[in-house]
């Protein structure tokens, strides 16, 4: 690095040097107000400038690669580690492959363009060459592109094809709902394993994401402020957003979809590899996946992110097992709850909690109820 | 004897209009309508906001590449935007963001680029004596400035100017409450931009019917040179793609101000739950994105006409593949209105959608590749003079084939999962967007400044100007590609908090400095600019021995551009180094009657054609008369 400085320190004294000097010579304004037509077109063509950029149009090439070359191998340690999803590895393939083509692209053209700018630079005399079609190599060099990107968009399409093909029905289903500035999970709890439904209308300071008592599928969802995922076994994420556009990225499983209020979304992936895995692979002790926002939602949209935890299927159950259905933890909300369920609903009401609230749970159903 | 007393007629008619027009300054030079005049005024304002547009991502590149700075030091020019600590305000660098990509897009590379070039050139090359409407025109820029005088107030209203990226996609732009960037901001940016339009309409309607109503006797359309095919190019796309962003921007405005709710949809925010339902954001975004990616073409389709241009005649060899040329232009234009919603593959969007999408996208490939490939075998066995507007498009040429490469990865929806909104699209649409077309800008500057000012511009500062900015282009977005790959997402105010990838600080360190070096050789380009505008070395005939019509007209062509008759034209613009020719140029007003050693044996055919192209003469002058 320091060399490095030090190379472009030298080489940017020099090119001060030249300019003001050049600057100098133009201020005293010597060939201000003469036509130019003692120094015309060929004449200045064949001076020492032109050279020189002859010189720099190969020179930029060669020291361009060196320094493409060095760069990335510097920089690949840093780049994500294989993807932690079955889909993510077969993008990260795809990437790799597709890479490798363009760089092939990449080099072949850059190098004709800069070897030509050079070997062809003006010389006294030589007359350039009059080759103003040629039928065959346009026809050539518009196949090969055109069979290039066909083999490219096939087998891009099967890999989004497959990516993005209905959840297998034994998925695991969780909603993840952004919000400015942080995301909230909620999962269908350990009795039955589906969502209850929401309203946006419904949403509160504590019941952020609208759930809809009314539906006893409801009764056992609880919410998180982290997302555990199982391994092995796919995983669907319901997504949606409650006040602007966010968008759910998880950079080591591949995986990205926006949130968008008033319409949800989803994406489905099978991880991998556990938290407990990764941080054996990586050597990081400390490592944690995490989802990020990546639409611009406001201010506090570069902190917007979320812990994950990916464990084995058995440990995963043990969590969702653990955690307290939002109704246990926020009984007041079997106001919302409608009469014929609202036995069923009792069931997640803890008997010390229901004791001590049951007055101010009563009135509030009965006022429930009379609204009604 | 009829044709000799017409002729003595248009003459005595023209020196009449001579007298007629002595027109005062503010005629002259303001509210002008002359097409030079405006194509200067488009030129300076293009310069001016490049340079606010380029100041501002130097601000957030100090951000980026130094968080720990103190920028107490920018409190006399930011004022409150930088906090207590020392620190740039969050919400201001989403503002800075915006206003960058705004600035740089429409008001530099649309404004600045075809407004200069098809003013400039259009009636210049194909042979007219002024716009099809110059009144039309004159309207075109001053909407551009009033527009301009807008945006630019919108920097210092007191909540900031627009702060949702330049694509300010709603809900967070419909809704103020929101966010600071969505007040007082947003609003003069969607007002700012539907002038903007109606600017761009006007301006774009003038120049295809001066190219298809006002070209010169026998200016065929297959002796068109390829900028002015540029020019007509980006004009449908912009003719046919504007007013939809309009519609976009004032369905916007109604959402903001009436309450409507054709983006808005289920939204709880600050504390209560809006009334809206029904409305779709994604619809936005379709919107937003049928004008948003044709506008990628409408910056660079006039570079690559610009370069066209520039390299055959400095390569002193005939465009490779003319016609090849127009049909990839034509092939990138009727492409580029549908291969819109590949900006939405992770959207929610029907996956369906995207794939016919990425079929789609990854076509438009091909007449990108054609056009590369033609560059490059045009420069094969030329006879290359680098002047800086040469080394311009070469440059420009090698960023248009390094970022459109990785458009091929991009455009591929699967992969595009995991790099959509991270730094390598930034770094993708910089190199093939931004500097490809901004190169465009600077090489035709540098080519057809003699042809404005009547001056030379100072080569060696030329030289200078393009081996840094090209080298520093490189250094800044070459690495960024690599934060890209490493999960980076853009319009992230700090990666501190971004725990997956909390390195790469040296790269944003490296970048930013690439950054700002590259920024500081730009003032070497606007002092050469200015000061050659006025004490250059006053410039020849034709200093780049160039085929096309603007070369023969005066040095200082005076309203109306040739005082006297308007060349024909007999020949394609592209015949350099013709085997058996005198000299290696023969411009197009050269009849092939003139040249019988460097016929070719069709060319010799042609000559019977002449007399039928002088005959058009009267009917050319018919269209003069007012």
């Amino acid at each position: 690095m320091v060399y490095i400085v030090g190379l472009l320190a030298v080489v940017f004294l020099v090119l001060t040097i030249v300019v003001l000097s050049r600057i100098a010579t133009l201020a005293k304004g010597v060939d201000g107000n003469k036509r130019d037509n003692e120094n015309p077109y060929e004449k200045r063509a064949a001076g020492t400038s032109n050279r020189i950029n002859a010189v720099l149009m190969l020179a930029f090439p060669i020291l361009g690669t060196i320094a493409a070359v060095w760069s990335f191998m510097e920089s690949r340690p840093k780049f994500l580690p294989e993807a932690a999803s079955e889909h993510g590895i077969l993008t990260d393939n795809m990437f790799w492959i597709s890479m490798a083509v363009i760089t092939i692209a990449f080099v072949v053209t850059n190098a004709l363009l800069f070897y030509f700018a050079y070997r062809y630079r003006y010389k006294p005399g030589r007359n350039a060459v009059f080759y103003p079609v040629n039928h065959k190599l346009e026809i050539i060099w518009t196949v090969i592109p055109a069979v290039v990107m066909a083999v490219l968009v096939f087998t891009g399409w099967r890999v989004w094809r497959d990516i993005t093909a209905q959840a297998p029905d034994n998925s695991y289903v969780i909603e993840v709902v952004g919000k400015q500035f942080n995301w909230v999970t909620r999962y269908a709890g350990a009795d039955d394993s589906k969502l209850g439904n929401y309203n946006f209308k419904l949403i509160d300071e504590t019941n952020e994401l609208g759930i809809d008592y009314a539906d006893q599928a409801a009764f056992d969802d609880f919410t998180s402020n982290q997302l555990h995922i199982p391994k092995g076994v796919p995983v669907l994420l319901k997504i949606r957003a409650k006040d602007v556009l966010h968008s759910v990225f998880i950079p080591h499983l591949r995986v990205k979809m926006d949130a968008v209020p008033g319409m949800p979304t989803k994406f489905w992936f099978v991880a991998t590899k556990t938290t407990e895995e990764m941080r054996n692979e990586t050597g990081n002790p400390d490592f944690n996946y995490q989802l990020n926002c990546t639409e611009v939602c406001g201010q506090g949209h570069f902190s917007m992110k979320m812990p994950i935890v990916i464990e084995e299927e058995e440990e995963y159950k043990a969590w969702v097992a653990s955690q307290k259905p939002f109704l246990t933890s926020n009984p007041t909300y079997l106001s919302r709850v409608p009469e014929n369920l609202k036995a069923r609903a009792m069931k997640y009401i803890e008997s010390a909690a229901s004791d001590s609230t049951s007055v101010a749970t009563g009135g509030a159903t009965a006022t429930g109820t009379s609204l009604k | 004897m009829a044709t000799a007393e017409l002729t003595h007629e248009v003459q005595v008619h023209e020196e009449h209009e001579h007298e007629h027009h002595e027109l005062g300054f503010i005629r002259k030079y303001v509210f002008s309508e002359d097409h030079k005049t405006i194509a200067k005024q488009y030129l300076i304002s293009g310069i001016l906001w490049a340079f606010i547009g380029g100041l501002l991502s130097m601000l957030f590149r100090l951000q980026l590449g130094f968080p720990n700075m103190k920028l107490e030091w920018l409190r006399p020019l930011l004022g409150g935007w930088i906090e207590e600590g020392g620190k740039l305000d969050p919400q201001f660098y989403l503002a800075l963001v915006t206003m960058h990509g705004t600035i740089m897009v429409f008001f530099v590379l649309t404004a600045g680029l075809s407004g200069t070039f098809s003013n400039f050139l259009i009636p210049l090359q194909v042979g007219a004596r002024d716009m099809a409407s110059g009144f039309l025109n004159m309207l075109s820029y001053w909407f551009f400035f009033v527009s301009s005088v807008i945006m630019f107030g919108s920097l210092f209203v007191e909540t900031g100017p627009a702060g949702g990226g330049w694509v300010v996609y709603p809900p967070l732009s419909a809704l103020p409450q929101a966010a600071d960037g969505s007040k007082l901001g947003l609003t003069l940016w969607l007002v700012s931009m539907a002038l903007f339009i109606v600017s761009q309409l006007l301006g774009g309607i003038n120049y295809v019917t001066t190219i298809i109503n006002l070209r010169t006797r026998g200016m065929s359309f297959t002796k068109l040179p390829l900028t002015i095919w540029a020019f007509m190019f980006t004009a449908i796309l912009g003719i046919l793609s504007f007013p939809v962003l309009f519609s976009a921007v004032l369905l916007l405005f109604f959402d903001r101000t009436f309450g409507t709710s054709f983006y808005l949809s289920e939204i709880y925010v600050n504390g209560e739950a809006l009334p809206n339902v029904g409305g779709s954001a994604i619809l936005y975004q379709h919107l937003f994105w049928f004008l948003g990616h044709p506008e990628v073409y409408i910056v660079l389709l006039p570079a690559l006409g610009i370069t066209s241009e520039v390299i055959a005649t400095n390569a002193r060899k005939p465009i490779f593949g003319y016609r090849a040329m127009i049909g990839s232009l034509m092939g990138i234009t009727l492409l580029a209105f549908i291969v819109w919603a590949h900006h939405m593959f992770v959207t929610g969007m029907n996956p369906f959608l995207g794939s016919v999408f990425m079929f789609l996208t990854l076509i438009i490939a091909v007449p990108s590749a054609v056009k590369a490939f033609n560059y490059i075998t045009t420069l094969w066995r030329g006879n290359i003079v680098f002047t800086p507007a040469m080394l311009f498009s070469i440059g420009l040429v090698s960023f248009f084939i390094s970022g459109g490469l990785t458009g091929i990865i991009l455009g591929n929806s699967a992969l595009d999962i995991q790099l959509h909104d991270t730094y390598f699209v930034v770094a993708h649409f910089h190199l093939v967007m931004g500097s490809a077309s901004f190169f465009g800008l600077m090489a035709g500057v540098y080519h057809w400044f003699p042809k404005m000012f009547g001056r030379m511009m100072d080569e060696k500062l030329g030289y200078v100007h393009f081996w840094i900015t090209f080298v520093g282009i490189y250094l800044i977005f070459f690495p960024m590609h690599y934060i890209g790959i490493a999960g980076f997402p853009r319009r992230y105010y700090s990666f501190t908090a971004y725990d997956a990838t909390n390195s790469f600080g040296d790269m944003n360190m490296f970048i930013s400095v690439a950054a700002m070096i590259t920024f500081g050789a730009q003032i070497l380009f606007a002092w050469n600019f200015f000061y050659s505008m006025f004490r250059g070395r006053k410039a020849p005939q034709n200093p780049w021995h160039s085929n096309t019509l603007e070369w023969t007209a005066p040095i200082h062509p005076e309203h109306g551009n040739w005082p006297g008759e308007i060349p024909p034209a007999y020949r394609w613009p592209y015949d350099y180094s013709k085997p058996g020719a005198k000299e290696d140029f023969i411009p197009q007003n050269v009849p092939y009657s003139a040249t019988p050693e460097s016929n070719l044996p069709h060319e010799n055919e042609q000559i019977a054609m002449e007399k039928e192209i002088e005959g058009m003469i009267d009917s050319q002058n018919e269209t003069y008369k007012h």
